[in-house]
């Protein structure tokens, strides 16, 4: 149900934004006002959420310990799966944001031959990793529609996509890969008892929003072609603020850039926002210093603490009347 | 906040990487790039079209010189009937006839929408 509720939104936006430009002509709209309404929700959302991230304490000192801490000087201890200090954490934070080493790390539990097993699966790892680069360079890529002249590194980059240089307009591999990739992680999801049952909406709607994104994306390019330098004049028309709609931009492109809008939209109130939270989880941003320093939960409220050399000096008199040892004469 | 330095910090790095497309062209007029089409031979043409609605040719040449480099090279086919029924030599010949540089009519909007076809690794430059 889930599943099938977030495929009909994905659907409805993508016939909203057809039969908007189609057949009540609202280019305007969706190649100029949504799209500046999505980027400033995007912007002030994600800047929201993340101070509000911030406002929040973490009262307990919690990072994971994935290796030996730092103890004694003989014992070897795990620098960046059980880091001690600053450069330790920056290193561990790297291979997250980097490499997704927590997915890496992922076990299975299963019985194998009678007996329990903990076996690795790297399946999600490599999907999820292969998604988000492909969905970076391709990102990057469209940089040619915002930038005039373009910089050099995304047409280095165009080469390397091209690298087969098939067909014309010239394949690019990261286009289809991203298309492979978050079908892949759907199927996953579907197919998987355990998977599909704690999936939800909200899990559903991105997978199917951005593979509504790759594929209009995909077919605009290579299918239903549009004019793409009266595209990038819209685009360019965008960031230097002064909005320009030309005549005769096909449909499939205010499809693509609809629901792009949408997926701007929807990211800060998503759980898209790990992109800002990976930086802010306390489980992976600490160090595993909690027998150096003292953590103080921030919500303490200050306690009244009577200490011995207090307690020693307003009763010194009475405990030498009776014969109690004290420290200081 | 708590943290509150590191986490400012981050936001501004964020803020400086999703504005770059604006901050980049402050300043900068958005110019559509004009290919030259006062060349001889269209001027000498009595209605000023090419071999397909100017629409389509703006989407789809890329789609339709790809098609007859493979109908020559598979098909050993070298002419191609327009929607209008003409027949025309399917040949980077018959482009530059009238289009005559690559300099002046190809690169402008290839320059601008950053496309680097591979037409002129085999064909001359002008």
């Amino acid at each position: 149900m889930e599943m099938f509720v977030s495929f009909c939104i994905v659907v409805l936006l993508a016939v909203i934004a057809f039969a908007g430009v189609e057949l009540v002509n609202l280019q305007f709209l969706f190649g100029v006002i949504i799209p500046y309404a999505a980027f400033a929700v995007f912007v002030v959302g994600f800047i929201n959420r993340v101070i509000q991230w911030g406002r929040s304490p973490v009262p307990f000192h919690i990072p994971t310990t994935c290796g030996q801490q730092k103890s004694l000087p003989w014992i070897r201890d795990s620098k960046l799966d059980n880091p001690s200090g600053t450069l330790g954490v920056i290193g561990r934070m790297a291979l997250e944001v980097f490499f997704f080493r927590s997915l890496f790390r992922n076990l299975k539990t299963g019985l194998q031959n009678g007996e329990l097993k903990y076996t690795g699966t790297k399946w999600l790892w490599l999907g999820g990793l292969i998604f988000h680069y492909s969905f970076f360079i391709v990102l990057l890529r469209h940089l040619r529609f915002f930038t005039n002249p373009v910089p050099s590194f995304v047409g280095y980059l165009d080469i390397l996509d091209g690298y087969f240089k098939s067909g014309s307009p010239n394949l690019l591999i990261t286009g289809w890969v991203l298309l492979g990739a978050v079908i892949y992680l759907f199927l996953r999801r579907a197919f998987i008892p355990g998977v599909r049952y704690i999936s939800l909406t909200a899990d559903y709607f991105p997978l199917f929003l951005i593979m509504g994104v790759a594929l209009s994306g995909i077919v605009m390019r290579y299918y239903i072609k549009v004019d793409i330098v009266s595209v990038k004049e819209l685009t360019m028309g965008l960031v230097t603020f002064s909005p320009v709609v030309p005549q005769g931009i096909g449909s499939i492109f205010f499809i693509h850039l609809f629901l792009i809008c949408i997926l701007f939209a929807y990211f800060p109130f998503s759980k898209l926002m790990h992109m800002g939270g990976v930086f802010l989880s306390p489980t992976r941003n600490l160090p595993n210093n909690s027998r150096m320093r003292r953590h103080i939960n921030p919500w303490n409220y200050d306690v009244k603490v009577h200490t011995y050399e207090e307690y020693e000096e307003e009763f010194r008199d009475k405990m030498k009347s009776v014969g109690l040892p004290v420290e200081k004469e | 906040m708590y943290d509150g330095g590191k986490i400012i910090t981050g936001l501004i790095i964020f803020l400086a990487i999703v504005t770059f497309p604006f901050y980049s062209n402050i300043g900068k007029a958005n110019v559509k790039p004009a290919p030259d089409l006062d060349t001889p031979a269209i001027q000498e043409l009595e209605v000023k079209k090419c071999i397909e609605p100017t629409g389509f040719m703006r989407a789809n040449h890329m789609k339709l010189l790809k098609q007859w480099m493979d109908d020559l090279q598979e098909f050993d086919k070298d002419t191609y009937r327009a929607s209008d029924c003409k027949v025309y030599d399917s040949s980077y010949d018959t482009c530059m006839e009238c289009h005559v540089s690559q300099k002046n009519f190809c690169d402008r909007c290839h320059t601008y929408a950053a496309v680097k076809p591979y037409c002129w690794e085999c064909h001359e430059l002008d």
